[in-house]
């Protein structure tokens, strides 16, 4: 456990003692909104003198305070709120009396972080365990008190209540049951026992949120730090030449001027003064070894290139596809392409770092604060036990936060300045930086039979730095006899990274997109043309079949019902996708208006498993659809001469209030244990829309973004859409 | 350096800064009110957006030697308790995801709302299109913004 006291006494000596800053007069310090509290929120150390801890996620304390530890970064996926609700379920607490503190990453939890919508999935089961581990030492404490056999016990609400009507809160319990051995072996309740999770709980955080405390790594403020920005490398494959700070280190409030690796680090006591003074370093830069300074045309040329390349790893391979495509009645063959994008999280890059001689203290929004502690140890070659991380609220992820590059930024400054420094990122720094979604171009080819049956299929995926830009194993995989799936990967300098849904975040709109086209030329509804595949699958697979065929048949009926497929008043378009373990299908509807195609809603239907929170899986169903829409229809990275073209939101244009259309979502909630929802909505999304602008203009999409092609080039800043 | 004196949330406050320091930095840097966020400097996404005598003004774009005596307002000076119609509205309808953008979203709406309490469809798209929402938040953010239209007196 890391020892922090609040912040709040940090801030108020900071308030006092600000000269060049600033200086707050005429009111009694402790009264200010601001500071009066931490962006840890109260400490583990603070809590451990009153509460009693059962298991890594719970302390109960004698006055019947319910501390459930969330260990999970928080990005906005609700996991501060679900995870504790499970715990909340098994232990049969009162949720009024539940207090959720965020965890620092401690060796006592396995995969402390968020990514890959595997927090709950994995977590499922043990937090489980944690709640009903803890009930049982309750009851079990309850029994011993009043000397009765533990199995005629039951709990409600934080109490344990006896046959004969006596009864004692948690809080009465707690000293007695924590002496006690934590039971290896609970039984779990049975799911329809359920009476928290299945219901829509609000954000723990809500009040916090609202009144602007301070929450996000950006917030941290501790007294003595330094703030700084740093001027990497404007273009990708380039190094530092020369340097030359005179100006930039006679700005008042400058500190310091370091240059390491390709950075030149500004260092002062605030931010603004380090982001001026920036902009009066005199920085030149060389090509870095034999790397080229790509532009985007030379990307779209060498996809080409590579499309035909003879040396292509094979992902999958079924039957002959040769044989197939050469007695094929039809061949259909399309590419699709994207940009590389960047995350954007509406919180820039920033942490905190101190670097100690006697060990590091690593503080910010990561979504894994292992890895960074892990690559911080190797950068400064010292004991990762020697390195605490706290989690601070995260303002956004969407991947870029995977990556541990900011935090060992923030690591090596405060280890060359020997200074607490918190590193802050421009947008700017943010948008030309590096870690993007890769440009992708697949082609994909379908052979059909006389009779519109698909009996061969071939997809080839180029990606930039992605050793696999297919999903070799995806649907329709196991569905069609004569099927080749391979991929060629593209060496490049520029960075790439996870960005939400890896891969299928555009994948699937090329296969939904794809397999649009070939039910259409096969005379097939598209619904239908699915689902004869998949009871083709089920009836004779070919292969591995790695999705469950009946998971997505139940989404995809869900939806063609809930939509009211097949209506006339609208062009709906069709897509159903399995990725990071749940099944999505989306219908989207499109009329015309003033001969545009305008969105006018999107049904989305899924089977997450068990849903945890109904109000927060909403919002993940409904975000991801926001998400996959907006970057479908704008989102677009280019670049020049190794450098990123767009650099702020006036030139990348992200999602607003006007375009997004309505969203209706409808779960399958099936029971079975939770398969996780915090990207599964987004890759179907492109291919519903694209779909149905296809039904509406008979015109297909084949690139994203869409706005740079017709139908859609229409499509201004603020238009409904 | 210069010295301002300012009103905010109705106290008064002083700096000692550069005349083109952005209030945005004033507020969090020097005066340590980190409700008013940081998102683009350019005044394209609205998570700075605060109130200059009640009108909302982008912060990260708007220098302090502009200020004056014009009375400022930040989330923070909203409400004593978080309870202005327009928070409650927030918390009703459990808007947030991340929450970064959150308070910049309050600060619009609120603006709006004291301009037209009954605000149209368009007047609401006009007001929020200069807010981005990276989570894709904007359902609930309508909801609550017509929500607290039935809130404000």
């Amino acid at each position: 456990m890391t020892a922090y006291t609040s912040n709040r006494r940090d801030f108020l000596k900071k308030l006092a003692v600000t000269t060049g800053g600033g200086l707050l007069l005429g009111f009694n310090m402790l009264d200010a909104n601001a500071g009066t509290m931490s962006v840890l929120g109260e400490t583990t150390l603070d809590a451990a003198g009153s509460e009693l801890r059962f298991n890594a996620y719970l302390a109960i304390s004698p006055d019947n305070v319910i501390t459930i530890f969330s260990p999970n970064p928080e990005l906005g996926q609700n996991i501060k709120t679900s995870f504790p609700m499970i715990v909340a379920e098994e232990l049969d607490a009162d949720w009024t009396a539940v207090k959720v503190l965020q965890a620092p990453l401690d060796k006592r939890f396995d995969r402390q972080l968020t990514g890959g919508s595997g927090a709950i999935p994995h977590s499922w089961e043990r937090l489980r365990k944690a709640g009903a581990a803890a009930r049982r030492m309750l009851m079990e404490a309850a029994a011993k008190r009043w000397q009765c056999d533990v199995s005629t016990l039951r709990t409600e609400k934080g109490k344990v209540i006896s046959t004969t009507g006596q009864s004692l809160n948690y809080g009465d319990l707690a000293t007695d049951a924590s002496t006690l051995t934590a039971p290896t072996d609970v039984k779990l309740k049975d799911i329809r026992d359920f009476k928290l999770i299945g219901t829509a709980v609000a954000n723990v955080e809500a009040d916090n949120i609202y009144s602007g405390k301070p929450l996000f790594g950006i917030d941290f403020y501790r007294e003595g730090m330094v703030y700084a920005v740093i001027q990497r490398a404007p273009a990708f494959g380039t190094r530092i030449k020369s340097v030359d700070d005179t100006a930039a280190r006679a700005v008042s409030g400058v500190l310091d001027v370091v240059t390491f690796k390709t950075n030149v680090a500004i260092v002062g006591t605030s931010t603004w003064q380090v982001m001026k003074a920036r902009k009066l370093l005199k920085v030149e830069y060389e090509i870095d070894g034999s790397n080229l300074l790509e532009n985007s045309s030379d990307h779209d040329r060498r996809f080409k290139e590579m499309l035909d390349s003879p040396e292509a790893v094979v992902r999958r391979k079924d039957g002959d596809v040769t044989t197939a495509f050469s007695q094929a009645a039809k061949v259909i063959t399309r590419e699709y392409q994207c940009p590389f994008l960047s995350h954007s999280p509406m919180e820039p890059m920033n942490f905190f770092a101190h670097v100690r001689p006697d060990g590091v203290e690593l503080i910010g929004p990561t979504q894994t604060p292992d890895l960074a502690r892990n690559e911080v140890a190797k950068l400064l070659n010292v004991s990762a036990d020697s390195i605490t991380v706290d989690i601070t609220r995260l303002g956004g992820g969407f991947g870029r936060r995977l990556k541990a590059d900011y935090v060992l930024e923030a690591a090596e400054l405060s280890s060359l300045i020997r200074k607490p420094v918190k590193v802050i990122w421009s947008r700017e720094d943010d948008m030309t930086g590096g870690s993007y979604r890769p440009a992708v171009r697949y082609r994909f080819s379908a052979a059909l039979d006389g009779a519109g049956n698909l009996i061969g299929y071939k997809l080839r995926g180029v990606g930039i730095n992605t050793a696999n830009s297919t999903r070799e194993d995806n649907f329709p995989s196991g569905a069609v006899d004569h099927l080749l799936i391979d991929s060629v990967e593209y060496k490049s300098p520029i960075t790439v990274g996870a960005w939400r849904a890896p891969i299928t975040n555009f994948l699937a709109f090329a296969e939904q997109s794809f397999l649009d086209e070939v039910a259409t030329a096969s005379g097939k509804d598209p619904i239908r043309f699915r689902l004869e595949l998949l009871e083709k699958a089920k009836k004779s697979p070919v292969g591995a079949i790695k999705y469950d065929i009946d998971r997505m048949m139940g989404v995809i009926k869900l939806a063609q019902e809930k939509s009211g497929w097949g209506r006339k008043d609208v062009s709906q378009g069709f897509s159903v996708y399995f990725s990071h373990r749940s099944y999505v299908a989306q219908v989207a509807d499109v009329a015309m208006e003033q001969n545009r195609p305008v969105i006018r809603k999107i049904h989305a239907a899924i089977d997450c498993g068990v849903v945890v929170n109904v109000a927060g899986a909403n919002q993940q169903v409904r975000g991801g659809v926001v998400d996959g829409l907006g970057h479908a229809l704008f989102g677009n990275l280019t670049f020049k001469d190794g450098a990123a073209e767009q650099k702020n939101f006036n030139n990348y244009r992200l999602i607003r209030f006007r375009e997004v259309p309505e969203v209706d979502v409808h779960f399958v909630n099936n029971g079975i244990d939770p398969t996780g929802l915090g990207e599964p909505a987004l890759p179907p999304t492109g291919g519903a829309v694209a779909n149905a602008i296809f039904k509406a203009t008979g015109q297909r999409l084949y690139n994203q973004p869409f706005n740079v092609q017709e139908p859609m080039k229409s499509v201004r800043l603020g238009e409904k859409i | 350096m210069a010295h301002y004196k300012l009103t905010i949330n109705g106290r008064g406050y002083e700096a000692d800064v550069e005349p083109d320091t952005p209030l945005l930095w004033v507020l969090r840097d020097s005066l340590g009110l980190v409700g008013t966020k940081f998102g683009c400097g350019i005044a394209q996404c609205g998570a700075c957006t605060v109130h200059l005598n009640g009108k909302a003004i982008k912060a990260c774009s708007f220098p302090v030697s502009g200020v004056g005596s014009n009375k400022v307002t930040t989330i923070e000076g909203l409400s004593e308790n978080g309870d202005h119609p327009v928070q409650q509205a927030w918390k009703e309808v459990d808007v947030a995801q991340c929450g970064y953008c959150q308070t910049g979203q309050i600060m619009t709406a609120t603006a709006l709302l004291s301009q037209y309490p009954h605000p149209t469809n368009e007047q609401i798209e006009s007001a929020m299109q200069g807010n981005i929402c990276r989570c894709g938040s904007y359902h609930k953010i309508r909801e609550a913004v017509v929500l607290a239209s039935t809130k404000m007196k």
